[in-house]
């Protein structure tokens, strides 16, 4: 690695147990923003104008810079000398932890528009609250993730409002991408044990403070789309429990093909 | 027999990175960037701290290289380079020989205090970008995302100009 973290945090602060919880943490938002990433990085070239290629190719190149961030994080709390690349290539599907919803394919661009407004409007509200960790490290990576996480979530919040109020297939097909995804929202803000366990230290945000601003931000695009706010309760989750849909697999296969194949490849 | 190298001073270190250039806008230097956040000389030892303009920026280890190699040039071999993120960077930080640097290359400089604040303002009205080319403030967004993580795409509704804008955070 040609640059060092200089953002130190005394590891020796947190007790075994903490500290075994916070690498299952970093890793569950490592992986989050690893696999949103691929899917998106899947659309380049594919996308329905330059642009909005240009764009999906952009959002997804700054969660990799997230997830760089916080896998070399994760490497360090775990002090088992892995390294970022040996966590994103060479974990199986059973131990990565990112929610249901960001491995959903990306179908249309209805569908994958929604998938990112649903994820956007929950890490922009979450980054900005992580900020104040009393964990530099977490703290730092959010304060730079944060103000990129603002761009996406105004890029897919006027796509919402431009598919719902456009014409009528692209209200078509918003309305059957919302039927299909919004069932995996609610594992975003749903503590798991290491979540409740953090909370519980003041180390992560308390997911509950930050529904209203959540709510509040679906309620004024969804009206500007003129879309109805789903009534669906039903919420399905599993990913952060290392539970996936069939999906995940597949995005293993191709994303760590390299050094499954090769291992110990070198650039 | 090794001559022995004159301890580099802190002052000589900013000199000589004002000479790396980054490799996206290779106009500008990492100082007009704003992007070298202190420079630390212990006897021979170098440490240089930087922060990425972007999370995923992908010229960061180009950069870190070219550092070294520059430092490299002068004897200088103890080089530590650290990478900070807090406070993260902001285009506030970009000098004012840099803003006309990027303006004379054809990339529109960012406006001062148009930061994040203002992003979740939906199709919200953006401040007027001045088109580096025929410096008509007649210009409109095409897409806050650009051929780089830094830059937005715009286009000049009077020469009808595309053009970059290095966007605000």
């Amino acid at each position: 690695m040609q640059v060092t973290p200089s953002e130190t945090v005394s590891l020796a602060k947190y007790t075994p147990e903490v500290r075994q919880q916070l690498f299952r943490y970093v890793l569950q938002l490592a992986d989050t923003s690893l696999i949103l990433g691929h899917r998106l990085s899947e659309w380049c070239g594919h996308g329905p104008i330059l642009e909005q290629d240009l764009a999906m190719a952009n959002i997804a190149l700054d969660l990799l810079g997230e997830t760089r961030s916080l896998y070399q994080y994760a490497a360090e709390l775990e002090g088992q000398g892995r390294t970022e690349d040996d966590l994103a290539f060479l974990r199986l599907a059973t131990e990565y932890q990112n929610p249901l919803l960001v491995e959903q394919p990306n179908g249309d661009f209805a569908d994958t528009v929604v998938r990112q407004f649903l994820f956007d409007n929950f890490h922009y509200h979450f980054l900005q609250q992580l900020q104040t960790s009393p964990d530099e490290r977490l703290a730092a990576i959010a304060e730079k993730a944060w103000k990129e996480a603002a761009y996406h979530l105004k890029w897919s919040s006027e796509w919402m409002i431009r598919l719902g109020d456009g014409t009528e297939e692209s209200r078509q097909r918003v309305e059957k991408a919302l039927a299909n995804l919004w069932r995996y929202s609610g594992e975003l803000t749903t503590p798991t044990a290491t979540e409740q366990a953090l909370q519980s230290l003041n180390l992560i945000p308390d997911y509950a403070a930050l529904l209203p601003a959540m709510q509040a931000h679906v309620a004024k695009v969804f009206e500007e789309a003129t879309l109805p706010v789903p009534a669906e309760t039903y919420m399905q989750k599993g990913g952060k429990a290392g539970r996936h849909t069939e999906h995940l697999g597949y995005i293993l296969a191709e994303l760590q093909y390299m050094q499954r194949t090769y291992p110990g490849l070198k650039w | 027999m090794v001559a022995e190298t004159p301890m580099p001073t802190e002052e000589r270190i900013w000199q000589l990175l004002d000479d790396v250039f980054d490799p996206e806008v290779p106009v500008l230097s990492i100082l007009d960037l704003g992007i070298v956040r202190g420079v630390q000389v212990q006897g021979q030892q170098v440490t240089v701290t930087i922060t990425p303009t972007y999370s995923g920026c992908p010229a960061m280890n180009t950069i870190a290289t070219d550092i070294r190699l520059r430092l490299l040039a002068e004897g200088i071999t103890q080089v530590t380079i650290n990478n900070q993120l807090r406070p993260a960077w902001t285009t506030d930080w970009m000098t004012a020989a840099g803003r006309e640097k990027l303006e004379a290359y054809g990339i529109a400089a960012p406006i001062n205090g148009t930061a994040t604040g203002h992003v979740l303002n939906l199709f919200g009205q953006d401040t007027a970008v001045r088109c580096p080319l025929c410096k008509s403030e007649h210009t409109h967004l095409v897409s806050q995302f650009g051929s780089t993580a830094c830059k937005a795409s715009y286009q000049c509704d009077d020469c009808l100009e595309p053009f970059d804008y290095f966007k605000c955070h």
